[in-house]
């Protein structure tokens, strides 16, 4: 047993490892919320109903978060429930359910050309492991540390170049937050003196038309 | 298990192989969006690993997993307003429906 993580865990009356399987319990915490996370991620990727893998995204961030909180990572587990599970889930369901259409042909989930796409995931995946299985990473040490949240804080403020980054990023949430609105903003509710969706609109459609009837 | 970086790395390596996947062959946009979001789960859990094994990285792991967090909700909100606008034009969110750029 490794000598136990973080700070003043509690004196739980448990044995040290899982009887009968000698597995240490972060072990086993270890395989059940891989195997909801990957089982979720599989749903999300080739389940039929949308609305459906929406739910089990937030159900595969959910697992990865508690595996962040086994790699040490408490901070980043945070940002992954408030963030993730809060904020990208709920805008993503939200927009499921805003371009959900009845009469489109809904029925097939795939393209036809998904076996290529199987064919290079598989590929990708094969080579990640193996590489990852056979490089041996001279400055990791034998047993995962816990980082302290204090010094990300400190690292954050104090480092000249996550400063410049943090800046960064503020800036582009807020170019974001700007696009998003003026790229989904409705634009036949414009008032009637803005000349420019109009004309755009009015060459979009014979164009289309033209398009479908060579078709 | 959970005391070896390999274990964290092939589990980011299989989650980022679906998340490849289901931005290849699904046909619908917002499920795509889906599966790039699982793709920068993993490449987070990968950073986070080598945060939590390698002393020298430990912070800094930590701030990178942070900011790819912060740059996947700018992503999210640009394409979901992408995919919003485009269905508003072409009533499908299939993204094999949007020819009208092939010919």
């Amino acid at each position: 047993m490794s000598p136990p993580l973080g700070p003043a865990l509690p004196d739980l009356a448990l044995p040290p490892f899982i009887p009968f399987l000698n597995w240490a319990w972060d072990d086993l915490l270890f395989l059940i919320l891989a195997g909801v996370m990957l089982g979720a991620a599989i749903f999300v990727v080739i389940g039929r109903d949308i609305v459906r893998s929406g739910v089990a995204m937030m159900l595969s961030f959910a697992a990865l978060a508690g595996i962040y909180v086994l790699a040490g990572a408490v901070i980043v587990a945070a940002a992954q429930v408030l963030i993730y599970i809060g904020a990208i889930s709920i805008l993503i369901l939200f927009a499921i359910m805003l371009t959900q259409s009845k009469s489109g042909p809904l029925g097939l989930v795939f393209h036809r050309q998904a076996w290529a796409g199987a064919l290079a995931a598989v590929g990708i995946g094969l080579l990640l492991i193996i590489s990852v299985v056979n490089t041996s990473w001279p400055l990791a040490v034998a047993d995962r540390l816990w980082s302290a949240t204090s010094e990300v804080a400190l690292l954050l403020f104090d480092d000249a170049l996550y400063v410049f980054a943090l800046q960064v990023v503020a800036v582009l949430l807020t170019a974001a937050v700007v696009g998003g609105v003026f790229l989904a903003k409705r634009e036949d509710s414009a008032d009637p003196g803005e000349p420019a969706p109009a004309t755009l609109e009015r060459v979009r459609r014979p164009v289309d038309a033209t398009v479908a009837d060579q078709a | 298990m959970s005391h070896s970086l390999d274990a964290y790395l092939v589990l980011s390596a299989l989650l980022f192989a679906i998340g490849t996947f289901g931005f290849l062959a699904r046909r619908n946009a917002i499920a795509m969006l889906m599966s790039i979001e699982l793709m920068l789960n993993a490449v987070n859990l990968a950073a986070v690993a080598f945060g939590a094994f390698t002393p020298q990285l430990q912070a800094h792991a930590a701030l990178i997993a942070l900011l790819v967090m912060a740059v996947a909700a700018a992503e999210a909100t640009v394409g979901l307003a992408i995919v919003i606008a485009i269905y508003r034009n072409r009533r499908t969110p299939l993204v094999d429906e949007y020819s009208s750029m092939r010919e």
